[in-house]
């Protein structure tokens, strides 16, 4: 399935690509349930680029699970494209957290992106043309024959978004990619996100803790609740589409959606403390 | 490492040993201790020739099959017992419990079902080598790292492609564990299966010379073993290099940093 046939086959007005409808998780835990996510529904539109905000251990990686088809939810629902997700769907691919263990370790860089292509019997030629353009894209043509562990981890993480990137997905996942890279590393692993965005017309859902990089990244930023989680804010962001490290993070604008997405994530902390201190006042007012 | 120098290394101290050995043998009248150059006269003429046809190279046959068959019943049967989990626990205690059966038991049992042949002794040196690499493969299965297992998921990468790309190379480094304790328990075996009512072989012809007090002889049939454990040894190094080069380069960069 290539993305401009269910391009064509779409009505006008689209169903999203991707619609998350009342998601609930619960974790069985010995002694007791965790509930990570709580109640979450948002959509998103063909070819959008969404960054998710929310405090550490706020369920991003439990949601983002339950999007890619690796865990079932306990309620709710995640559709793809009109259709019901229930395992892993083949137009969907995700860049993991831990790039160290995501690659294979036994494969040079090379194997490591052809292998989806492989398995999903490409041929030979047009896997070895997708597997050069999408090394190219990521900067890494030049170490093929390296193995992951044999390069830095920005360098991993890049084979890891070349993998994906030589898949052609309609969907990208990507769960705080950059969180264990050093700073410069990750702005050019920002505009490289955006650069591959633009060129392919993916829709993009990229979780992060990081605010800045949500701000600076996204058409969209969804503010996440800490646990047990609901949608926090749904805010678009209209920086203007050409976006560069030095002028737009200096925007005033940039600054003021920055500063409120961090006033919301901060609320979003406090909130349920709050909730608790104001029922407790109650309490004693009694 | 220089080449010169790991060469030292590697007979430095059997050169030593053999030193040492001659000097205190020097002038000795034990029956019981033959000499080095004496072994190594015996050596030559009892195991050069017809012997080497028809003890030898037979034993070395049984022991080649054994192992063979041993390393990939273990690993094909450690595959499907490890990634089937119900399979796996009914399993696993009666695993250790024929583990823990010492294999040379084994021999007047199988002799009883399959006869004495060749046959049977390939089976003991099977029933014995197996249970190492499968163990291995089953405990290495189960302990595979679970997001290279969501990456394999998300990418669609399941059934045999998934093991051929995926679980048999993760698990690798416990096979090549497994099959080294294998290739020392293959050869005990190869030994002993040929003790009981047998014609030929390593192991008939040594415990023949002991009953006929051809002590230097006897003693020749014990460096012979010695060189074929030392054969497999490096056999053994020269495959897990190539087949486990990236776990070694891995190691290495993960015990630098
Ligand atoms: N397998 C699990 N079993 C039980 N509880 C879990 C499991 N995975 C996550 N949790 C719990 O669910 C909550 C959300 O975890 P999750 O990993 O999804 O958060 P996160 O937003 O991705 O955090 P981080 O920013 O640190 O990556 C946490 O309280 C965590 O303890
Ligand atoms: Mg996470």
């Amino acid at each position: 399935m290539t993305v401009s046939e269910t391009t064509m086959n779409q009505p006008v007005q689209a169903v999203p690509m991707l619609s998350v409808r009342g998601l609930q998780k619960i974790y069985k835990v010995p002694g007791g349930e965790v509930e990570a996510v709580r109640d979450l529904t948002f959509d998103l539109a063909e070819g959008e680029l969404v960054c998710l905000v929310g405090p550490s251990g706020s369920g991003k990686t439990t949601l983002l699970k339950c999007i890619s088809g690796l865990m079932e939810q306990t309620s709710g629902t995640v559709e793809l494209n009109g259709s019901k997700v229930t395992g892993p769907p083949k137009s969907m691919a995700v860049v993991f957290q831990e790039y160290g263990r995501s690659l294979f370790p036994w494969m040079t860089v090379r194997a490591n992106v052809e292998l989806p292509l492989k398995n999903q019997k490409v041929p030979k030629n047009e896997r070895a043309a997708l597997v050069d353009a999408a090394l190219k894209s990521v900067g890494l043509d030049h170490v093929p024959k390296s193995y992951p562990w044999q390069l830095s981890g920005g360098m991993q993480q890049r084979v890891a978004i070349a993998r994906a990137v030589a898949y052609r997905p309609q969907v990208l996942l990507m769960d705080e990619p950059f969180a264990a890279v050093d700073a410069q590393t990750r702005a050019d692993l920002e505009d490289l996100i955006r650069t591959i965005w633009k060129q392919l017309g993916v829709t993009i859902l990229f979780v992060t803790h990081d605010i800045d990089e949500s701000v600076y990244l996204g058409e969209r930023v969804i503010v996440l609740s800490s646990s047990p989680t609901v949608v926090q804010e749904d805010l678009k962001i209209d920086l203007p589409a050409e976006r560069d490290q030095l002028n737009t993070r200096a925007l005033p604008r940039f600054m003021e959606l920055r500063s409120h997405v961090y006033a919301e994530i901060q609320r979003a902390k406090l909130g349920p403390v709050t909730e608790q201190i104001t029922a407790q006042r109650r309490a004693s007012l009694k | 490492m220089s080449p010169l120098k790991r060469v030292t290394y590697f007979v430095g101290l059997p050169i030593l040993l053999i030193v040492l050995w001659y000097a205190l043998s020097f002038g000795s009248t034990n029956f019981f201790v033959p000499k080095p150059i004496e072994l190594a006269q015996t050596l030559w003429t009892t195991w050069i020739g017809d012997r080497f046809f028809d003890d030898v190279l037979p034993s070395l046959g049984r022991l080649a099959v054994g192992l063979f068959f041993a390393i990939a019943l273990g690993i094909v049967l450690g595959l499907l017992i490890g990634s089937t989990r119900w399979l796996r626990n009914l399993l696993e205690p009666l695993l250790e419990f024929f583990r823990a059966i010492p294999p040379p038991v084994l021999v007047p049992l199988l002799m009883l079902l399959i006869g004495v042949n060749d046959s049977m002794k390939v089976a003991v040196i099977i029933s014995g080598a197996i249970w190492p690499v499968l163990l291995n493969t089953v405990e290495g299965v189960r302990a595979v790292d679970s997001v290279l297992n969501d990456s394999c998921r998300s990418y669609g990468i399941a059934g045999f492609a998934r093991i051929r790309y995926f679980v048999l190379p993760a698990v690798t480094p416990q096979i090549m564990a497994g099959v080294r304790q294998s290739l020392s328990i293959g050869l005990i075996l190869m030994v002993i299966s040929e003790m009981f009512a047998s014609s030929s072989g390593l192991g008939f012809t040594i415990v023949q010379f002991q009953r006929n007090f051809a002590i230097p002889e006897m003693w020749s049939g014990i460096v012979v073993l010695g060189l074929i454990g030392l054969g497999l040894a490096i056999i053994f190094q020269f495959v897990e290099r190539r087949v486990l080069h990236w776990y070694h380069g891995l190691k290495e960069i993960t015990h630098d940093s």
